[in-house]
This record gives structure tokens, sequence and C-alpha cells, in this order.
């Protein structure tokens, strides 16, 4: 993501990065889903996604570097990590696990699709910019 | 940090879903094992999952890394004895022990654990198709 200029592709690079997150959380979510005791978890995007432009994304905001390993940087990444949110379970069961298989599957679908959004969003801007560069004729 | 690692994830519930799978065959086909002694009686087989944690200190983001099999659980379920003086396995009173298997949480646990590993191979394929539309970008 780093590679491509962020005001190119406005914040869609971003909300892409963490579809993309969020899609692993929730296949996390579905592996585990006969796993005792454990809590399933969730990105809440819109968060996330606000913190993640106030963050790094203005003009004059100087992001925190993290020079040495071990040290924690403040990289959008590492704020979705943290927002990560536990998911209130509809039916509780008795082993203490709170994976909602039928919710986890439409909560992944749907990621899927707004993954694909943001995509067609860059495709669009891509054909745009293309069309600039070939005046048209491309 | 990638949709490559969702290939992890789901792989590794994947294969834990086809171990409890796997108990569940050994079970069903051991439901009428008999042995001379209670010790020696077969005992139904469950495994232990766990979530995998992030090792401590990585730079990954922490967004779960899968699902484990700890282990292999024998169930301490009374052992059934039966009384049959003519099998070739019988003690000196005339009692078999036959297995703690319950056919019916087996067949239970069969159906749950293939509706898991196909949610599994369902992540696998959207994943498949989602790197596949990204490889696609600008086309």
């Amino acid at each position: 993501m780093s590679l491509i200029p962020d005001n190119l592709f406005g914040i869609h690079t971003r909300a892409l990065d963490l579809w993309q997150n969020r899609t692993e959380v929730l296949a996390n979510n579905l592996a585990n889903a006969d796993t005792p005791g454990f809590q399933a978890r969730d990105i809440d995007f819109r968060k996330v996604l606000a913190a993640a432009s106030d963050s790094a994304g203005t003009a004059g905001n100087v992001a925190l570097q993290a020079p040495t390993p071990g040290q924690i940087g403040a990289g959008s990444t590492t704020a979705a990590a943290t927002q990560l949110s536990w998911r209130n379970p509809m039916q509780p069961s008795m082993d203490g696990n709170t994976v909602d298989e039928q919710v986890e599957q439409a909560a992944f679908a749907a990621n899927g699709v707004h993954y694909q959004a943001s995509l067609s969003f860059i495709t669009a801007q891509i054909r745009m910019l293309r069309t600039a560069i070939t005046d048209g004729q491309g | 940090m990638s949709l490559f690692s969702i290939f992890n994830v789901a792989g590794s519930g994947m294969a834990a879903q086809s171990t409890r799978l796997n108990t569940v065959a050994s079970n069903l086909a051991n439901a009428d094992s008999v042995a001379s002694t209670p010790e020696a009686a077969y005992r139904s087989r469950e495994p232990l999952f766990a979530a995998v944690q992030k090792q401590f200190g990585s730079q990954a983001v922490d967004n779960g890394q899968g699902v484990q099999v700890l282990g292999v659980t024998e169930s301490q379920a009374a052992i059934p004895s039966r009384y049959e003086p003519g099998n070739p396995l019988a003690n000196a009173d005339g009692y078999v022990f036959s297995s703690n298997v319950n056919p019916v949480d087996e067949l239970v646990n069969m159906i749950s654990a293939s509706r898991s590993y196909q949610n599994n191979v369902e992540v696998m394929n959207s994943t498949r198709q989602l790197m596949q539309k990204t490889l696609d970008l600008g086309k």
C-alpha cells in the first residue's frame, strides 16, 4: 500500500487495508468456531477508518516512528490491532465460545463485497487516470 | 498481514476439523470392540482445540493465527461390561468389557465437524477470489 501515493486513490487504499484485516479476523473466528472458551472478535470499521485517516492521513501530522525492533509505532495497522472489539454473542454456549457461525459467515460475505467495492473504486480511479494520460485514446 | 495468512488460518481450521473427523471415524469403528479387562477396553476419543496465540513480542498484527489441536483426550465414562462366557476374550468370570463410545454423540460430532470444515473451505474460496480480483486491479 505504501508504494502508492495516498492522495492518488484517496481513502480507498486505507479502506482496502482495513477490509483485508477484517477478513483475517473473521476467518480466524470461523476457524475457531469449535474452540472452547474462544471469544469472537471484530473490527469496528467506521471507528478504525476514522482513526487511521486522522493519525496519518492529514497533512501536518507527523507519525510516530519506530526505528528499533520492539518499539511500538503509530501506524494504521497498530490502530487496527488495538481496536479489535469482542462480539456480543446472540446465543452464548456452555463452553464459553462466542462464535455464531451464521453471523460470522454473513459478516464474511458482506466484508468480501465491501472489499470488492473498494477495489472497483480504485479501478475506476485508474481508468480515469489512464484516460487522462492517453488523451482519451486508450 | 495479508490475505495470504488467511490461507494458514482456514487451513489450520480444516486440519483441526479433519482430526476431529478422524477421531469420530476411529470411535465409530471401535464402537463394538471388546476387551477382557476394563483397562484394555476402547475409550471414546475427542480432540482438544485451542486458539493459536501470537508470539510474545512479535511485530505481527494480532488478528488471530488460527486454531490448533492441543491433544486427544479419552472419555472417562464408565466402561460397560457384558456377561458373555462364550466369547474368547471373556475373563475368568465370563465377562467382556466393551467400549464407552456413544454412537449418537459421534454422529452429532461428525455433522458438526463436516459443517465447520465446509465453512473453512468457503473462507478459503472467497479469499482466493478476492486475491484474484486484487491481481486484476486496473484492468
